[in-house]
């Protein structure tokens, strides 16, 4: 693996193989000394054009759990304001010898820019990108629904005795609900826990949903009690809703947040609906009383604080996967190359 | 920082990465089955002896085969004094993320640690492995041991010492010292993991080990 | 006195082989291959093989001045046309300051006379700094020295229903032509690509075919209601090719575009998250290439137009989602066609010279002089054109100032060997003479 951008990008065996590398790296974080030298005089630059306190902090963590040297790098807003442009700041951080570069960015596919145009020779971690892919979200999400319900001892609520080391999530049924239009965390999960061999059922508002999501390897559902009745998910994942999609005039996209609570929020009573050792997840930060009741976020089927451990020890095996290993010359970007060209509609057809 | 043994890429422990048998066959076998029990029973035996007794005795074995062999070393302590648990006494040790060539192999798969029920304070460890060679994995052990705990002393066992050292390290316990040339390869066989009868094998003269 | 050429062997509109002697700016005689008359000191090209089309006439170029010289000028845009076999082109208005003005485009018009590579005809904007609210001053653009007649906000839409009916109303007062950019522009707030099953999975912001198609609907209605021709810019989708099919089939005066990157590209290329592909309209399905094809060959879309848009680098080396729309395509223009309809057997060379050269003279008004038949006595404006011939495009080597050219690295048919500006060359060998600036007095 040279870079982690995408989760579409991951093979079954990468998949498991993060998974088992996080279930070694989170053993490791009940020690006392929590820190390893494994990447001692390494240097992972944590460049975020988009504020995320939460996200930088996990990767700072796991970086610094490995003895890496950690430099952040706040570029906030910084190319649309015609302040430093992106290439820049990739030259810049190319000339400061970083070894890994976690970018979270406003725009989708920033990252894929960063580890393709040739601008720098660093590890790219995707930390999440516009509404397109957040990676390392949707491992830890995969390693927080394993831990419970993966492996040999599979379904029983605690999981199995070894985290479900080697396993994948095949049979397992998650419903992701909410925003799925705007949300990197659907996309990146859809992808892995297809991969992985569980069944995605995703449960939007139909104004929320996006044109071609036909073609997504998931079921869709506009009708949240149908699916957790009907499906008895194993996992329900709930997603932020954003308050600025909220009505707002003709643009929005649903009429008021008290209807979409009414339609699409997970509360005690559709809790009860799911079998007795599903899981809730919630990737966070939660709108309490919107997307999620307060009684449903506290409820003891709710995974959300162990989401946010097991994120530290998801990115310690990221950066511990792209940075050990035989350096690697630099992969030729996969965009144009002479010939026949994807995207390209050769003169053929009469 | 490697100091070299005019080998790149080829690994400081090179036992510890063979599993396919077709390799060996034009290996020569200096130990079979038989010599690896003998000796293995000999370590026992020197392990009790030197410790007075096997309380406070814990193993910890280095995966791959060093794994292996510290559960039948736990089976023969604790034939030769049952206070010894051969379950609860041992463990093993991954020392994946202590090493210093990270960047001059393959990814290696981080693996498990697990440390035995008492836990390795005030103990004595014998650190278990198939082969020492340059000394550079168990001084990787010797850091991440410092990590889990203060052992009251820790030794090692290893079942072949085939020379080179390229650090201070010596081991408390040999089964059979193999003087050997850089460019061969030692390997250790162990029905638990590659299947077949037990053999340490030598083979090549760096036509196959310089990757 | 001008240089006397004879083209030996060419092709007129692809057919039989003729020599063809250009002098005093016409064509001065056709004749059957080693017949002609050569005067003394005339210039012999071998042009065997070769196709001689009435030089092309591009109906929506950007040539970016006055204001953003940094990355096109006139003088370098019409090079880059010249070199793409053009004799004319119509220089969008969304310049800075916009050519909402009687001034802005006598500017521009003299700016294109100076440079000498291609005649430059301004396009008029509907309204003032195409702000989409009050009609600018058609009449006098009309009636200045650049004689406009093709308005167009192009860049935005001209959405307000009573405004686009007042402008298709207005023109018909002195014969001009609305030239619509049909983007509905509710529906593609922050669009960024195509909607469909690619920017669902690689996460940028959709631009539905209706907000193209819903407005090219209700134009040709308001067009057929007030009686006035409309012309559509850049038509992109299935759904529009069908929409001014019907159109044109209830004998509604509409005329419509495609562009060169229409015909071949597609929306899978935003995966690159390359901003060169980054184009508005965006680039659509290989479903709607096969249709705009089906639309050019069967007549429903009349020209093709280049849709030039030339940005400097640091307008496309940023993330997708900050970069500029659109691509150059001047110089690429003649070989896209020729690979997407000419070598499919969907259009021969005289429907070439229909719908890049007499077609948009046409629709743009300037047929009096530009996109003339190839015969004796006819302005000599032509391109001379070896079909045969291959290159690899290289942005960095072409005439326009700026290199987001997204056939990069493609390899394309044809060359321009040769382009004719009422009878002096301004492209021989295939490379802009150097003389044009001398032969238009030096200006620049």
């Amino acid at each position: 693996m040279r870079h982690l951008l995408s989760t579409a990008e991951l093979s079954r065996d990468e998949s498991i193989l993060l998974l088992d590398t996080a279930a070694q790296m989170a053993a490791t974080q009940s020690r006392q000394i929590k820190k390893l030298p494994t990447l001692r005089g390494r240097t992972v630059v944590n460049l975020f054009f988009e504020d995320s306190t939460r996200t930088r902090i996990s990767f700072e963590t796991a970086a610094k759990r490995l003895s890496a040297d950690v430099i952040n790098f706040s570029a906030k807003g910084s190319s649309v304001s015609k302040g430093e442009s992106l290439k820049d700041t990739a030259l810049t951080l190319h000339a400061m010898g970083a070894d890994a570069v976690v970018v979270r960015h406003w725009a989708s596919g920033a990252p894929y820019q960063l580890a393709h145009a040739g601008w720098l020779d660093a590890a790219v971690l995707n930390a999440g990108d516009g509404t397109h892919m957040h990676p390392t979200q949707a491992l830890l999400d995969a390693f927080t629904i394993r831990r419970h319900l993966g492996g040999p001892d599979g379904g029983l609520r605690g999981g199995g005795t070894d985290d479900g080391v080697g396993a994948d999530l095949a049979g397992l049924k998650v419903a992701i609900v909410g925003d799925v239009l705007h949300s990197r965390v659907a996309r990146a999960n859809v992808r892995l826990l297809h991969t992985l061999g569980a069944e995605v059922t995703l449960v939007s508002p139909p104004t929320l949903l996006p044109v071609g999501v036909e073609t997504w390897p998931c079921r869709t559902s506009y009708d949240l009690d149908a699916t957790l009745a009907d499906r008895q998910p194993d996992a329900v994942m709930m997603l932020r809703v954003q308050r600025e999609r909220m009505s707002g005039g003709a643009g929005g996209f649903f009429p008021s947040p008290l209807e979409y609570t009414r339609y699409y929020g997970l509360d005690a009573r559709r809790l009860a609906l799911l079998p007795e050792h599903a899981i809730v997840m919630h990737p966070g930060p939660m709108n309490r009383g919107l997307e999620i009741s307060a009684e449903a976020a506290d409820s003891e089927r709710a995974v959300i604080v162990e989401q946010v451990a097991n994120g530290v020890a998801v990115r310690m095996a990221a950066l511990y996967l792209l940075l050990s290993g035989e350096e690697q010359p630099p992969a030729a970007p996969p965009v144009t190359q002479p010939g026949t060209q994807p995207g390209t509609v050769e003169g053929t057809p009469r | 920082m490697h100091s070299g043994t005019g080998m790149p890429g080829t690994p400081d422990h090179p036992a510890g990465r063979i599993d396919d048998a077709a390799d060996g066959a034009d290996g020569t076998v200096v130990l079979g089955e038989s010599d690896v029990a003998r000796a293995l029973t000999r370590i026992a035996h020197e392990i009790v002896e030197r410790s007075k007794g096997v309380t406070d005795v814990v193993l910890l074995g280095i995966p791959t085969r060093g794994v292996t062999l510290a559960a039948r070393l736990a089976q023969r302590l604790a034939a030769i004094d049952p206070a010894f648990d051969p379950a609860g006494d041992v463990g093993e040790l991954d020392v994946t993320m202590y090493r210093d060539d990270l960047r001059r192999q393959p990814t290696r798969a981080v693996g498990i640690t697990r440390l035995p029920e008492a836990g390795i304070e005030g103990k004595t460890v014998v650190l278990v492995d198939d082969v020492l060679f340059s000394g550079r994995t168990i001084r990787a052990a010797l850091d991440a041991l410092g990590d889990l705990g203060r052992p009251r002393a820790v030794r090692l066992a290893a079942l072949v010492d085939r020379g080179h050292r390229e650090l201070p390290i010596r081991p408390d316990f040999v089964g059979k010292n193999l003087p050997t040339s850089t460019s061969e390869r030692v390997r250790v066989r162990l029905s638990e993991v590659d299947g077949g009868e037990d053999a340490v094998v030598i083979s090549g003269r760096g036509e196959e080990g310089a990757r | 006195m001008s240089t006397t050429y004879v083209l030996r062997g060419a092709r007129p509109l692809g057919g039989e082989p003729a020599d063809v002697v250009l002098a005093d700016g016409v064509i001065a005689e056709i004749a059957a291959p080693g017949t002609a008359a050569v005067p003394a000191g005339a210039v012999e090209i071998e042009a065997a093989g070769h196709v001689l089309l009435p030089g092309l006439v591009d109906l929506h170029t950007h040539l970016r001045e006055p204001g953003r010289e940094d990355a096109e000028t006139v003088a370098s845009g019409t090079r880059a046309a010249a070199v793409g076999g053009f004799t004319a082109v119509h220089a969008m208005a969304n310049t800075s300051p916009v050519a909402d003005t009687a001034g802005v485009v006598e500017q521009v018009w003299r700016l294109g006379t100076q440079a000498g590579w291609a005649d430059v005809h301004p396009v008029g904007a509907v309204t003032v700094g195409l702000d989409g609210e009050r009609l600018a001053e058609l009449g006098a653009m009309a009636d200045s020295a650049a004689r406009v007649r093709v308005f167009s906000d192009d860049g935005k839409c001209v959405h307000d229903p009573i405004l686009m009916r007042r402008a298709l109303e207005y023109v018909k007062a002195f014969d001009g032509v609305v030239a619509q950019h049909a983007q509905e522009p509710r529906l593609t707030e922050g669009a960024q690509m195509n909607e469909g099953v690619v920017s669902a999975e690689v996460g940028l912001a959709g631009w539905p075919a209706v907000a193209e198609e819903a407005i090219i609907a209700r134009d040709v209605l308001l067009a057929e209601h007030v009686g006035s021709r409309l012309h559509v810019c850049h038509l992109s989708t299935a759904g529009s090719v069908e929409i001014v099919r019907w159109a044109k089939s209830r004998g509604i005066d509409v005329t419509a575009e495609v562009t060169p990157h229409h015909l071949i590209l597609t929306d899978e290329l935003a995966r690159t998250y390359d901003p060169t592909y980054k184009v508005n309209p965006p680039l659509r399905t290989a479903k709607d290439v096969e249709a705009v094809r089906e639309g050019l060959a069967d007549g429903t879309i009349d020209i093709v137009a280049t849709d030039h848009a030339p940005h400097t680098r640091e307008d496309k080396d940023c993330e997708w989602g900050a970069a500029a729309f659109g691509m150059t395509g001047l110089e690429t223009a003649l070989s896209v066609v020729q690979q997407t309809m000419v070598d499919t057997g969907r259009l021969d060379w005289a429907d070439v010279a229909r719908v890049l050269s007499t077609t948009p003279a046409r629709i743009g008004r300037i047929d009096d002089t530009q996109g003339r038949p190839v015969a004796a006595g006819e302005p000599a404006n032509l391109a001379l054109v070896d079909p045969s011939a291959t290159r690899v495009v290289d942005g960095a080597a072409q005439a326009t100032t700026s290199g987001n050219t997204p056939f990069r690295g493609h390899e394309l048919p044809g060359r321009v060997v040769a382009t004719f500006l009422r009878g002096r060359a301004t492209v021989l060998d295939g490379a802009p003479t150097g003389s044009a600036d001398a032969a238009a007095g030096g200006a620049r």
